[in-house]
């Protein structure tokens, strides 16, 4: 997204409003030029400010949706660190409600949120903590190198004298404000690298956290929407005249469909086709929705179902491929070589299921509109708003409500496109509200994947040619057709398949398919995590190797991968006695540039139940910020991963998903969790992320585990193939 | 429609509403209170607990005229302050990711509290059945713990 200079008035208004009796630090994200303190009546166009207010209060304004992810504590920490100020007085302000005026597109995933952040972030807070130093400095007319800042107080070294953040602000604004103020040298980091609590946690144990699902505006009405259950279906009629004369029913419309496939790289909306009934309250509607009359015509996907889709994935497997990687000659190798190992694996569609349905309420005026929305995609959320709307982007305010689990769910947004359409129909704030069967219906599924793998050992059993075929739907065409028939976020985990192999092939077969598609925590990671580390089990296996082993020694050149792998298999005993029936399986994985390997223990019983006792985790990103967030993350993001190895499968019948609910659709429980132990690497390595790594290699850590018990190998996902 | 009388949170409150209404909208929306969550409806998740008459009960199907002579107790009026030892191991323990699940999590843990006031391991994975797909398990568990030995670990 192109940096932009211009604000609107009623930013430029709200903003310098704020200014009074406050030290503010407008900066870039990313940076255009060197942070810049604004002062009241100055040019104002800040894209993310820092304010610390006369009572000591930090209030910083970021652009990162808090998911459960802990990103809002982690940069509260990066600021609160620079600027000496103390964590308990720093707050985060609601995100800024215009997008597009947003100097880099504001979305948060990728496991993205805190490094892209943390340079900036630790120079605006350097920068308040100079010119608090300087004003304190100035007001006792000593030298300011005589000076330091101390958890939200300036103390004169030499006579002890202190004066709080607070009372320093005024002088401080007035200050010009110093172009390079220097950063802390890590060795001084009093926050980064601790355990802090999570700042919202208060609100989310007394209920007065607010989700989208919390949001009430006046005179707001409640949709409750009937979609249509064939992906690519449409609507034939529907007679609403009994849920018309329901209590509490204000209208019935039905909402055209719009397409999940984008066009010249914008973000298709995917909204389902659907009967709306908008009433007073959530039960009203939802009552008379069941007694809506609808036909629908399932079109041109009436038959499609999961074994015709695997059956047409297998079938395409034989067709023509696109190489997107090849080291050495993988052909040759195979030829010369005296041992082959081939195997086919698969993975099912999966779906999100975040904890809080899809939602979203919108209040459409004839020249602006207010959106609320648990989105972790605002900037096209607004895009979208705006086009259902009818109006200019800018005439859009999207306020940013916590999400009750995202997931990658929230980057769509075709819920918004629902509310907005139907307030602006109906003319009053209106807020949509989905079941968990339009959840578990209309989501954005991870794409069923299918796999050749093929390797070949040379006389000592050394592996020497790897040969890879992805086949499977593409997610990227939400964003308009593939540049030469390459889905990257199929790719990803089987691109960085890390071993000294020294022939190597990746293959892919990017199938258009009417599913839609979406990114589900860690993407490509997830599935090619499970193939490619299963396989190379196998080719242990095969050689006659230990599997910790062997890895270790073909990942000699890889010391990132290598320190985590080692961690691991160190504390989780790798080698050493287990009780009767358990064993252990590993896997490693990375998720540029961050590290990650699990061992997983695991007992089958007698009747094949599988029971994961405890996992393992090792994890390198770089200078860690919260090891308390940063371990819920990898614990989280292991159970995520889990749940799906264990039980995650949606299936297709006549063109519907099957699955509605958590009856049908399990998820983890309490009594089926592992301990999780976490261990993060020191490291000063570059800076990554930690909500997707940990998902990748979990799956193929318990898989490798059962083999290890029982000699079967899992290759078709899930575990757990029965509906409990 | 007849008036409904119930007991929330202490106060006595009379509301008006198609009697089958579940007790979850009726606090989320005829009542205000938004920490009780919507999460499946059909009983499963566990995000719509609130506390009956002490006992944890999953609110999405249960119609509000089952509710009425029965004490009410959501998560707002559970203590003042965040004070009530189960909300304080919460915090200690930082068990909320999202969030959203865990109004739910925390009266389920109080009423198993109140059935086993230190409740081993296979007690809490019989009684905590509620679901959260952030994977805070380990986390709530450690709180309940914590919360039983009156807020040590």
């Amino acid at each position: 997204m192109s940096a932009r200079t211009s604000v609107t008035r009623r930013e430029f208004l709200r903003s310098a409003g704020e200014v009074g009796g406050a030290l503010v630090i407008a900066f870039h994200l990313p940076p255009r030029e060197a942070s810049a303190a604004v002062q009241a009546g100055t040019a104002l166009a800040p894209n993310a400010w820092l304010r610390v207010a006369s009572d000591g209060t930090v209030t910083l304004t970021l652009d990162r949706s808090e998911l459960g992810q802990g990103t809002h504590t982690a940069l509260a920490m990066v600021v609160a660190e620079e600027l000496e100020a103390d964590l308990s007085k720093v707050r985060i302000g609601p995100m800024p409600e215009n997008p597009a005026a947003w100097s880099r597109g504001m979305t948060t995933g990728g496991s993205t949120g805190v490094y892209t952040s943390y340079d900036i972030l630790r120079k605006a807070g350097a920068t308040g903590r100079a010119m608090l130093t300087a004003a304190a400095a100035a007001t006792w007319r000593v030298d300011p190198s005589a000076c330091r800042a101390e958890r939200g107080v300036v103390i004169h070294t030499p006579s002890r004298r202190r004066l709080a953040y607070g009372a320093l602000v005024a002088r401080a604004s007035a200050l010009p404000v110093p172009s390079d103020p220097p950063l802390k040298n890590p060795r001084d980091f009093r926050l980064i690298g601790t355990r802090q609590h999570r700042l919202e946690a208060p609100s989310k144990v007394d209920g007065s956290a607010v989700f989208g699902m919390d949001v009430k505006v006046p005179g707001m009405l409640i949709a409750s929407i009937e979609h249509c259950p064939v992906f690519g279906g449409s609507l034939v009629r529907f007679n609403a005249e009994r849920a018309r004369a329901m209590p509490g029913v204000r209208q019935v419309m039905a909402l055209d469909g719009i397409p999940w496939k984008g066009s010249g790289g914008a973000w298709g909306v995917g909204r389902t086709p659907g009967i709306a009934v908008v009433a007073e309250s959530y039960w009203q509607a939802r009552q008379a929705r069941a007694a809506l009359d609808v036909e629908w015509d399932a079109g041109a996907n009436g038959s499609l179902d999961s074994d015709g889709i695997r059956a047409e994935l297998v079938r395409l497997s034989t067709g023509p491929s696109v190489r997107v990687r090849t080291v050495g000659d993988p052909s040759a190798a195979y030829g010369s070589a005296p041992r082959h190992l081939d195997a086919e694996y698969e993975t099912p569609f999966i779906a999100h299921v975040p904890m809080e349905p899809m939602n979203c309420t919108a209040h459409v005026r004839a020249d602006e509109a207010d959106v609320w929305a648990p989105t972790q995609n605002q900037t096209r959320a607004q895009q979208v708003a705006a086009e259902a709307a009818g109006l200019p982007v800018e005439r859009v305010h999207l306020h940013t409500t916590y999400s009750g689990g995202a997931f990658g769910r929230r980057l769509e947004s075709d819920f918004v496109a629902e509310a907005v359409a139907l307030s602006k129909a109906v003319g009053a704030p209106v807020k949509v509200v989905w079941t968990r069967e339009d959840d578990i219906r209309h989501d954005f599924y991870r794409p069923a994947t299918w796999n050749r793998l093929s390797a070949s050992l040379d006389a000592a059993g050394r592996p020497v040619a790897w040969t890879h075929q992805i086949v499977a739907p593409s997610i990227d065409l939400k964003f308009g057709p593939l540049q030469n028939g390459v889905d990257e976020s199929l790719l990803t985990g089987a691109m960085e398949l890390p071993y000294a192999i020294p022939n190597v092939s990746l293959d892919l077969v990017a199938v258009d398919l009417p599913v839609p598609l979406g990114y589900w925590r860690s993407v490509g990671l997830t599935h090619n995590t499970f193939v490619t580390e299963c396989f190379f089990d196998e080719v242990a296996a095969a050689a006659g190797q230990d599997p910790f082993e062997l890895r270790r020694s073909l990942l000699a050149d890889k010391p990132r991968h290598l320190r985590v792998l080692e961690l691991a298999a160190s504390r989780a005993g790798w080698g050493s006695p287990l009780p009767a029936g358990h064993a252990r399986g590993i896997a490693v994985c990375r998720w540029d540039p961050t590290t990650c390997a699990e061992v997983a223990e695991v007992s089958v019983a007698a009747d094949g139940a599988v029971k994961v006792h405890r996992v393992v985790c090792a994890i390198d990103c770089g200078q860690a910020v919260n090891l308390a967030g940063l371990e819920a993350q990898v614990q989280g993001g292991i159970l995520y991963g889990l749940q799906a190895a264990l039980y995650g499968r949606i299936t297709l019948r006549g063109g519907r998903v099957e699955q509605g609910n958590f009856h049908d659709y399990r998820v983890l429980q309490m009594a089926d969790a592992p301990v999780v132990e976490v261990y993060v690497v020191p490291s000063s390595d570059r800076q990554g992320g930690i909500g997707e790594p940990p998902v990748g290699p979990i799956a193929p850590a318990v898989c490798n585990a059962i083999f290890a018990a029982t000699g079967r190998r899992i290759r078709s996902l899930p575990i757990v193939a029965a509906a409990p | 429609m007849d008036p409904i009388r119930l007991t929330v949170n202490g106060a006595v409150t009379t509301v008006t509403v198609a009697p089958d209404t579940p007790l979850l909208w009726v606090l989320r929306e005829t009542l205000g209170l938004t920490g009780t969550k919507f999460g499946c409806g059909i009983g499963m998740c566990g995000t719509c607990t609130v506390l009956l008459d002490g006992e944890a009960v999953r609110t999405c199907m249960l119609p509000v005229a089952a509710a009425a002579n029965h004490r009410v107790t959501t998560i707002e009026g559970l203590s003042r302050e965040r004070s009530h030892p189960v909300q304080r191991a919460w915090i200690e323990e930082d068990v909320p990711q999202c969030g959203y699940c865990q109004s739910g999590q925390i009266l389920a843990a109080v009423a198993l509290l109140a059935r086993h006031p230190h409740p081993t391991d296979a007690q809490i994975d019989e009684g905590m059945t509620n679901l959260c797909t952030c994977g805070t398990y380990q986390r709530i568990r450690a709180a309940i713990h914590r919360a039983a030995q009156g807020g040590a670990r």
